[in-house]
């Protein structure tokens, strides 16, 4: 299997696609309930901007991620993807976001192989205080992806969002915003 | 267990060749437990294949299954369907399976998509080593439960050669890794053992004709065949 950074360093040599302007990437974010999914919600009771390309979904932890759900958001067309998990070291289930960014670094070496840039999936790690940290991520993702242009993998007709929630069957939690009726059972639950 | 590795993805590509449908069918026993060809691993290939194909705008329908063991016909028989409705197979079982699946649908189109390497035990989690070869005439009981045959780098029968030093071998493993000297490390356990006398005593000399260089090998359970 080709190496990743062999295989990102001559992903660099190759001549530089012209950056279309008006390419809007979709990028899925793999985000871990305890600190990433917390840091977007405070990005935005901090009001702070960033890209409306990323779509996320809520994992309990980085470390439920496979190599699989990568693949298949890549299959579906996204045209990057990244996992964001608490720090290194802190994370709740202990060593979940350890083993995320092996499984992401192992899909770099997979996307190589397949001749498609290995810097189009990520890892990254932030605490939930780190609202500014996030919004900072997303936006230096989606620049990174626009500069690469769009994924040869790219499907039309095909939601890598929606591909990448049914990969996981049950392991995605649930968009708080999305499902009313999670949040009414919690209530029955308090009462 | 038998353990595997996957063939690098462009030969892969190549044993395909231009099948539209195409089967990966993982084996959920060893090269499951050796994280190479089970269900998930087949999973991923597949991925990997459809993916490939849309780069290249080529209608491919690529599915994934898996049997418990593709070395019997019974479990065979469980994903006959898929097997037989497919262009090419692409077997991520051992060299047994692949075989197995390939004899029980001649003449369907039967692929490797791992290489066997070898038996191995898993030292740690996602480190295997070699432990035996299969010879046919297990000697082990002489030498402390250590196998000459395949942990000496010259599967030597007699004690150590020139090449052993403080316990290593003159050998290099295929990653420059230091080798132990098997024979080293079965002086140790005989003297551990209280045995030492085994290293000097005659031993008749092994019968290689049990081994894999004279023809496939068989074996019959008379008592156990069915009346």
């Amino acid at each position: 299997m080709a190496e990743p950074e062999a295989a990102a360093a001559e992903a660099a040599e190759a001549p530089k696609k012209p950056v279309d302007p008006d390419f809007e990437p979709e990028i899925i974010v793999f985000a871990c309930h305890y600190c990433a999914y917390a840091a977007a919600d405070l990005a935005g009771s901090m009001r702070l901007q960033y890209p409306s390309n990323i779509r996320m979904i809520k994992l309990p932890c980085t470390g439920k991620l496979e190599v699989i759900h990568l693949l298949r958001a890549i299959e579906a067309g996204a045209d990057g993807v990244y996992a964001a998990g608490c720090m290194e070291g802190e994370c709740h289930y202990l060593t979940g976001n350890l083993w995320a960014r092996k499984r992401v670094d192992h899909v770099k070496g997979l996307l190589a192989e397949l001749g498609i840039e290995p810097e189009r999936v990520e890892m990254y790690n932030m605490s939930s205080a780190m609202g500014a940290k996030f919004a900072e991520v997303a936006t230096e993702f989606t620049q990174r992806i626009k500069a690469l242009g769009p994924s040869p993998a790219r499907r039309e007709g095909v939601s890598p969002h929606a591909t990448a929630r049914e990969a996981l069957g049950g392991v995605a939690l649930p968009d708080e915003a999305e499902s009313p009726a999670a949040a009414t059972v919690e209530e029955g639950h308090a009462e | 267990m038998i353990t595997a590795e996957r063939k690098p993805f462009d030969e892969i590509i190549k044993l395909v060749g231009d099948k539209k449908k195409i089967l990966v069918a993982g084996c959920d026993t060893c090269v499951a437990i050796c994280l190479t060809g089970g269900e998930k691993e087949a999973e991923i290939l597949a991925s990997e294949l459809r993916i490939k194909a849309g780069q290249e705008g080529r209608e491919v329908e690529v599915e994934h299954t898996a049997a418990i063991r593709q070395c019997e016909w019974e479990y065979l028989d469980m994903i006959a369907e898929k097997v037989e409705a497919a262009d090419v197979v692409l077997s991520m079982a051992c060299g047994i399976g692949i075989q197995s699946m390939a004899e029980k649908f001649a003449p369907q189109l039967v692929m490797p998509a791992v290489n066997t390497n070898m038996l191995g035990m898993p030292q740690e989690h996602a480190v295997w080593l070699e432990r035996c070869v299969a010879c046919g005439e297990c000697r082990i009981g002489l030498t402390g439960g250590i196998c000459p045959v395949v942990r000496c780098s010259k599967s030597l029968m007699n004690g150590p050669c020139g090449g052993s030093h403080d316990g290593l071998c003159e050998v290099t493993g295929p990653d420059k890794e230091e080798i132990e000297c098997a024979w080293a490390l079965i002086w140790e356990r005989l003297k551990a053992q209280g045995r030492e006398e085994l290293m000097f005593a005659d031993r008749p000399p092994k019968d290689w004709s049990k081994s894999s260089s004279g023809g496939p090998r068989k074996m019959v359970r008379e008592e156990a065949k069915p009346v």
